[in-house]
């Protein structure tokens, strides 16, 4: 298994670890990950609120780079993965955009490199049997709410790999890593996202409602899959303290980052300490470092 | 509320040109209001998702266009997975942002417009994000000068943001996508 790995923006510097983790558990499994040359950011939410043709040529200047690779993309941020599959599906269906946006770029593309995200490629391609047969240490039964928030499973006909009232690929994941996954009705809630910077009282309320009720689920720590979730919640949290006077105390992990303690990694190829919210009084009370 | 709506309103082709820039049914709405009751951001809107809709079906457009709800929306999606009608609202927000900020309107909502010029402005300039420069160039401008100052130490002794920019080597070709871009989108 080879692909084309697009890391987007967040992950060279606001979630490093996803980047570290995530290249650490593919190396693991092994399955390769070759980085896409002259990759450009996706664009974001910013550009698609403010140019509408730029949101889809940004995105397609990368996917023309794997093109000459010959591979499939990878890529680990929820965002990136949206925009990325946004501009494929325009690309491929609707002819006005195709032409412009081609100008654009100034080359030919109709949608044909594909796209997954990381947690599709672990979970419906390399298969859970196989992640089980590589488990070393397990998750020790650690209560976790996995969160996905907005752009990995929403809309359903753009990224197509889990239900997206009630997505499970997370879950299913962690529990064959030996954790125990919570129940609970925030899965798909959104974090505030982009307006982190401009509106923090709105991402503080929003967080706010997550990490409560995760907690009261029972939950010791969530995991996610995106890097703007993971800022809202884990960087945030001492704020959110602040605001509502309450203790929470949640580490907020990228998924790959447990992966990689349950295939036995070394926490120092992980990431960990990266975290704002320190994970590690809780790992080690489970005998996970 | 209160609303002027006269037969000048009503036939206003607000609601086609709404329709024609998002290639969204903006009609087929019934105000079944499931938008807005799963919104996570409504409690903060100063118009539900389904009013905006309303609003532009009956022709009263300043209103829409100079509203914060369209600058609040965070794009999560809900609206559009859940709209028994197959609206695409996100997609409509998106139309209805980018008709605001062509028609020059006075924004109620003045951070989120200037924060997105801005990350436009970095993307343009080294092809990827520089957070220590949007976030720096965005507290100047916005005049929230101590803006989540207290943070920044932390987030660079983690190593979790770059002091400096890392341009990409094919930065002519972005500039020029830029160029473009707007050229074509004028026509």
């Amino acid at each position: 298994m080879k692909y084309a790995y697009f890391p987007g923006c967040s992950l060279h510097s606001t979630a490093k670890e996803y980047d570290q983790s995530a290249q650490a558990v593919c190396r693991r499994l092994g399955i390769e990950l070759e980085e896409i040359p002259d990759w450009v950011c996706c664009g974001a939410t910013p550009t698609h609120v403010t140019d509408h043709l730029l949101s889809i040529a940004l995105p397609v200047k990368t996917l023309l780079q794997a093109r000459k690779m010959g591979l499939g993309v990878l890529t680990c941020c929820a965002a990136c993965f949206s925009r990325l599959k946004v501009a494929n599906k325009i690309m491929r269906e609707d002819e006005w955009h195709r032409e412009r946006v081609n100008e654009i770029v100034e080359d030919k593309y109709e949608g044909e490199v594909e796209v997954r995200h990381i947690l599709d490629i672990l979970v419906n391609e390399y298969g859970l049997d196989k992640i089980k047969g590589n488990v070393k240490e397990g998750l020790g039964g650690l209560k976790i709410a996995s969160y996905y928030g907005c752009l990995l499973t929403r809309p359903p006909e753009v990224t197509k790999f889990d239900d997206c009232e009630n997505p499970t690929s997370m879950d299913r994941l962690m529990e064959t890593l030996g954790a125990q996954p919570v129940s609970w009705p925030y899965k798909t809630e959104c974090c505030g996202a982009g307006l982190s910077l401009t509106r923090t009282e709105i991402v503080l309320k929003l967080s706010y409602d997550i990490l409560r009720m995760a907690r009261d689920e029972g939950a010791e720590c969530l995991t996610v899959a995106c890097p703007l979730c993971q800022s809202n919640l884990d960087m945030r949290q001492m704020q959110v303290e602040k605001k509502y006077e309450e203790k929470f105390c949640l580490p907020v992990l990228y998924f790959t980052q447990l992966a990689g303690l349950a295939l036995g990694i070394e926490p120092g190829e992980l990431g960990l300490n990266k975290l704002m919210v320190d994970p590690m009084k809780l790992l080690k009370e489970k005998g996970l470092v | 509320m209160k609303y002027e709506i006269s037969q000048e309103t009503l036939k206003s082709e607000f609601v086609s040109q709404v329709e024609k820039r998002s290639h969204q049914s903006v009609k087929s709405c019934y105000q079944c209001g499931k938008c807005s009751a799963g919104c996570p951001i409504c409690f903060a809107m100063d118009y539900t998702p389904n009013q905006i809709i309303r609003m532009i079906q009956i022709g009263i457009r300043d209103e829409v266009l100079s509203s914060k709800t369209i600058w609040l929306c965070a794009s999560c999606e809900t609206c559009s997975t859940r709209c028994p009608r197959e609206v695409d609202l996100a997609a409509v927000m998106d139309a209805l942002r980018r008709m605001a900020q062509e028609e020059k309107v006075k924004f109620k909502e003045k951070d989120v417009p200037l924060f997105n010029r801005i990350f436009l402005a970095t993307i343009r300039r080294y092809g990827r994000l520089y957070e220590a420069g949007l976030i720096g160039s965005y507290n100047l401008k916005s005049g929230h000068f101590f803006k989540d100052i207290l943070m920044s130490p932390k987030m660079f002794r983690k190593g979790k943001m770059n002091l400096l920019p890392k341009k990409t080597k094919n930065i002519k070709e972005i500039k020029k996508m830029f160029l473009k871009a707007k050229k074509i989108e004028e026509k």
